[in-house]
């Protein structure tokens, strides 16, 4: 498998606090990465490293080629028309797609002339993807794509960002603290909790790991065989787990498969529970 | 053609609901062998998913043998699913209409049915492996 981003060990240290604590992933090549995790989790300073415009403190990262980055609150000059932002990203990068970044934004019928400042939300959104994306990039990283759009402008812009990984290859690297945009979009899961990795790995494998399980309140503590509790909890007369593991076929715990939302809220519930490849996958 | 759709609160993967309504069509005979798939980006341009997922349903077909990517010009259905004949559906269909009427005669509500309906197939398909 070929790596479009690692990190190994990555710590960054902000004056006295630790903003990440010795992160290490790997995201594959070809695939929609979601990075999620509450606010101040570490989520951009990860995306800062990874783009180059920060430093770690320590550890290493890795990004075999061309990286483009999107920040959050779309970066775009309020003065300038839309040919003018163009011209502008022309001017600022070695590699550049004229042709094709003015074929997108015809196509999705944003007019050249106007002003960034009088688009809507949605379509400033999409001239500052085509500006990431003209640059012809190997990885995308968005930081936070769809803050503070309605939902049709967010299903928009995700149908349109799903399109161009159709048809050209290139590895996506979403941050975002709203996991059900990223339901149908996203492959590879990061789950970034207090400045740690805790969960990276395929979704669907992930999905098919874990469990939501419920069975007597007297059981809380002796979980099935062959499976590890990342969350416990206990209402009245019962017990709920969310495991890693084994299918359970204790007749006492009744089983049931859990969602992406379930799941990612489970680990940042529980700091200390982790679902990491071996590291031996991670050098792979 | 086939129209995909997704059903997000059934709990199914998207790629495996992508699959189920693949062969769904093969039952029904609304696509036949020789007929192409949408590819991935028609796909992705209607449902805004992933496309490595719609990649990922057809290669499970693929698997399966049902489908057959060709290079260059799309993913064709290679045959239809075996099943049961149409006549026999239609038989077998009937019999479920009548024991649905039945079980509604009995007071059972729509969520009873299907719970009966789920653990007759768990115990059946059980003894068949087992």
């Amino acid at each position: 498998m070929s790596v479009a981003l690692r990190t190994t060990g990555l710590g960054v240290r902000y004056r006295r606090a630790d903003a990440l604590r010795d992160c290490s992933l790997a995201v594959p090549a070809g695939r929609i990465a979601a990075l999620v995790g509450p606010n101040g989790a570490g989520k951009t300073t990860l995306l800062h490293v990874a783009v180059g415009l920060l430093t770690p403190t320590s550890g290493e990262v890795s990004v075999p080629g061309r990286v483009a980055f999107m920040a959050q609150d779309k970066p775009l000059y309020d003065t300038f028309t839309v040919a003018e932002m163009l011209a502008f990203g022309r001017r600022l990068n070695r590699v550049w797609d004229q042709e094709y970044a003015t074929a997108r934004l015809t196509g999705l019928g944003i007019p050249l002339d106007r002003r960034t400042a009088r688009l809507s939300g949605g379509q400033q959104a999409q001239v500052a993807l085509t500006v990431a994306l003209a640059r012809r990039p190997d990885l995308l990283v968005l930081d936070e794509p769809l803050a503070n759009l309605d939902p049709l402008a967010r299903h928009d812009v995700m149908r349109s960002l799903m399109v161009e990984v159709a048809e050209q290859p290139l590895t996506v690297l979403i941050s975002s603290h709203v996991v059900a945009d990223l339901r149908d979009t996203c492959d590879w899961l990061i789950v970034l909790g207090g400045g740690r990795v805790q969960v990276s790995g395929d979704v669907d494998d992930l999905l098919a790991e874990h469990l939501a399980l419920t069975g007597p309140a007297e059981l809380v503590d002796t979980p099935p065989a062959g499976t590890r509790v990342v969350e416990a909890s206990r209402t009245g007369r019962q017990a709920r787990l969310l495991v890693r593991g084994a299918p359970v076929l204790d007749p006492r715990w009744s089983a049931r498969p859990v969602d992406l939302e379930e799941l990612v809220m489970a680990y940042l519930r529980s700091p200390q529970a982790s679902a990491l490849p071996a590291l031996a996958a991670v050098r792979a | 053609m086939i129209e995909f759709h997704l059903d997000h609160r059934s709990g199914v993967a998207t790629y495996l609901q992508l699959v189920h309504q693949v062969k769904q069509a093969l039952r029904l005979g609304t696509l036949r062998p020789g007929d192409k798939l949408p590819t991935a980006r028609e796909v992705v341009d209607a449902l805004a998913i992933n496309p490595n997922t719609v990649l990922k349903a057809y290669r499970e077909l693929e698997r399966e043998g049902l489908v057959a990517g060709r290079p260059g010009l799309g993913t064709f259905v290679q045959r239809s699913i075996g099943g049961a004949r149409l006549a026999d559906q239609a038989a077998l269909r009937r019999d479920l209409d009548a024991w649905v009427r039945r079980a509604r005669t009995a007071g059972l509500d729509r969520d009873d049915m299907e719970t009966l309906f789920s653990m007759a197939m768990v115990d059946c398909f059980r003894e068949d492996t087992a």
